[in-house]
């Protein structure tokens, strides 16, 4: 499957896009578009649909008995719920941050980083080791962990936990980023040093990032989107939506009267 | 009580006599359950020991390694049954294992919803079986399916040394199949509760890197559960070596050791339910309280060594 390399146009695109779980919608019809190497975010209040709208996009809603999905998603050209594609296969090509930092027990520091190419039958020594420093280095961890890369993942600190988290999902080199609050459950240190980080991992991917936070929401994305239960409610650039938003439900939930 | 001190009351103001009657009571009642539990341990290793003291002195350390037993003539070596339970033991982990492990894995990510808990519940009961139980349907389906096999396996590959011998049915071979029947469960119960505590973003972040579902398995799930199979296995292989009953009724209860799954044995626990009832002489007895001994001395050990074993792989791998 070649998903090809284009600069600039659509990375992701979404139409009508609703998520199920048995009857009921948690996300209604959704439609958005995230250009090439762009930051979106996707704020709301808790329980609107955002961490199930962003597990729609690399298939892992499905994952989940009796939820399913309606709509269409195209990764660049790709129409990713289409009949011949393998979910295997276009999650290989989007990588997600959780909440939590979630490093393989048992792995060490870099099995941890490699893992995503292991899977796919990377054995060879060298590549290993130079994908693990270029992906730590991106990840902004190379400095802290090049000494101890045979220590487990999970000796380390939560926010070096997140960045190998991170260092892991690009590893394996993928044009899409999917975050659900990458920082909730971090320091403001670590927040910040991720933060800095998504400025430079955006030069080469796009990202898609759920945070509750709206002053991060307002320094690191272009687009801001808006759902209020299960609908989006605006889309828009960063700066319009954060000065004047067209929608009251939006403007009463950046100025903090609701959510 | 530190932590009800520092939670209830300012720094300066905590002292001893402060805490209060109903926590002093509770405290006391804790000591006295604690101390129970030590004197019932330590009356135990007392009276392993003394009751052994009359063989050891006549044999020496010697007894553990001796091969012959025969109380008739006051000769007295343990090796057999240390041998025998060795062997049925390891034959049901190696038996019992996998197929554990397996199934409990089925049973908590593969197995449809609807099927979980009553199969759950099914293994919960299979452990709650009396190992008499387990012993008489042995003796009707297992040693006549032993027999089956041996016989068949004779006619196919001939004299092989791990299965030569007269087809019995009994002997080492049902031993450890009944054990291993028995150990699953609680191997499979342990692992399952171990393999449900594994988050499931764990199996998620597999995912989102491309694994497939068994991948994903493998990684996030099995590789996190290692310790906990251990001890799931541990608990297994304690049962195993200490079980009586069933194993009395299927091993074939002859002093022997022959390198044969087809021979007839005996174990440390099956010499002391079979011996014990009609020993002739203080010496035998003697000796059987010596047995007892050396069978509670290797699940002490094997105790530890397990606990060791989690403890280093915990910390190697940071758990
Ligand atoms: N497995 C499930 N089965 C049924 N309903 C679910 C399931 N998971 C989530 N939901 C429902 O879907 C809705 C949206 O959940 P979701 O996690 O997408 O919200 P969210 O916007 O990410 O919230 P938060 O900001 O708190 O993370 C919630 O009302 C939740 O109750
Ligand atoms: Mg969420």
């Amino acid at each position: 499957m070649n998903l090809g390399v284009q600069m600039g146009g659509e990375e992701l695109s979404l139409e009508k896009v609703s998520a199920f779980f048995g009857k009921k919608e948690i996300v209604k019809s959704v439609s958005f578009d995230v250009a090439n190497r762009e930051v979106m975010a996707l704020i709301g209040p808790s329980g609107c649909g955002k961490s199930t709208l962003l597990r729609c996009i690399n298939r892992l809603h499905e994952e989940t008995p009796g939820a399913w999905v309606r709509g269409r998603i195209q990764l660049k050209n790709l129409d990713i719920y289409g009949p011949a594609v393998d979910p295997v296969e276009i999650r290989s090509h989007i990588g997600m941050v959780f909440q939590k930092p979630n490093p393989f027990p048992g792995f060490s520091i870099f099995e941890n980083v490699v893992a995503g190419l292991t899977i796919r039958g990377v054995r060879k020594r060298s590549y290993l080791a130079d994908v693990a420093e270029r992906s730590l280095r991106a990840a902004a961890l190379w400095d802290e962990v090049k000494d101890i890369l045979k220590a487990p993942g999970l000796s380390l600190s939560g926010g070096q936990q997140q960045r190998l988290c991170i260092a892991r999902a690009i590893a394996v080199n993928p044009s899409l980023l999917l975050m659900d609050e990458p920082t909730s459950a971090l320091d403001p240190i670590s927040t910040a040093k991720i933060e800095e980080l998504l400025f430079d991992l955006k030069k080469n991917v796009t990202i898609l990032i759920v945070t509750h936070n709206l002053q991060q929401a307002a320094r690191i994305s272009d687009q801001v989107a808006f759902m209020y239960l299960g609908d989006l409610v605006e889309v828009g650039s960063t700066a319009q939506i954060f000065t004047k938003p067209t929608n009251v439900q939006t403007e009463n939930y950046i100025t903090g009267r609701f959510g | 009580m530190m932590f009800l001190q520092g939670r209830f009351l300012p720094v300066a103001v905590q002292k001893k006599s402060e805490v209060r009657s109903s926590d002093l009571a509770f405290l006391m009642a804790l000591r006295g359950l604690a101390l129970i539990l030590i004197l019932g341990f330590t009356s135990i290793v007392f009276f392993l020991y003394f009751q052994s003291r009359p063989l050891i002195a006549q044999e020496g350390l010697s007894f553990f390694w001796g091969r012959e037993w025969s109380p008739a003539d006051n000769r007295f070596g343990a090796l057999p049954f240390i041998y025998g339970t060795l062997v049925t033991s390891a034959l049901a982990l190696l038996l019992a294992s996998p197929v554990a492990v397996g199934s409990a894995l089925f049973l908590t990510v593969l197995a449809p919803h609807w099927l979980r808990r009553p199969t759950a519940f099914l293994i919960e009961m299979l452990a709650a079986i009396p190992s008499v139980v387990y012993g008489l349907w042995g003796i009707f389906m297992i040693v006549p399916l032993v027999r089956t096999f041996q016989v068949d396996l004779q006619n196919v590959v001939g004299d092989v040394p791990l299965f030569s011998g007269p087809p019995l049915g009994v002997g080492f071979l049902a031993a450890g199949l009944i054990l291993a029947i028995m150990i699953l469960p609680t191997i499979a119960s342990v692992c399952r509760e171990v393999f449900g505590a594994v988050p499931t973003v764990n199996f998620e972040a597999a995912l989102t890197l491309g694994a497939t579902r068994w991948e994903a398995l493998r990684m996030a799930v099995l590789r996190a559960s290692v310790p906990g199979i251990l001890t799931a296995v541990t608990l297994g292989l304690g049962r195993a070596l200490g079980e009586t009953m069933a194993v009395t009724m299927l091993v074939g209860n002859r002093a022997v050791i022959s390198p044969s799954l087809n021979s007839v044995g005996a174990t440390m626990a099956s010499i002391i339910a079979n011996e014990y009832p009609e020993a002739a002489s203080d010496l035998h007895l003697s000796a059987l309280t010596a047995v007892g001994l050396a069978l509670f001395v290797i699940s002490l050990l094997v105790n530890l060594g397990a606990r060791w074993i989690g403890t280093f792989y915990r910390r190697k791998m940071g758990f």
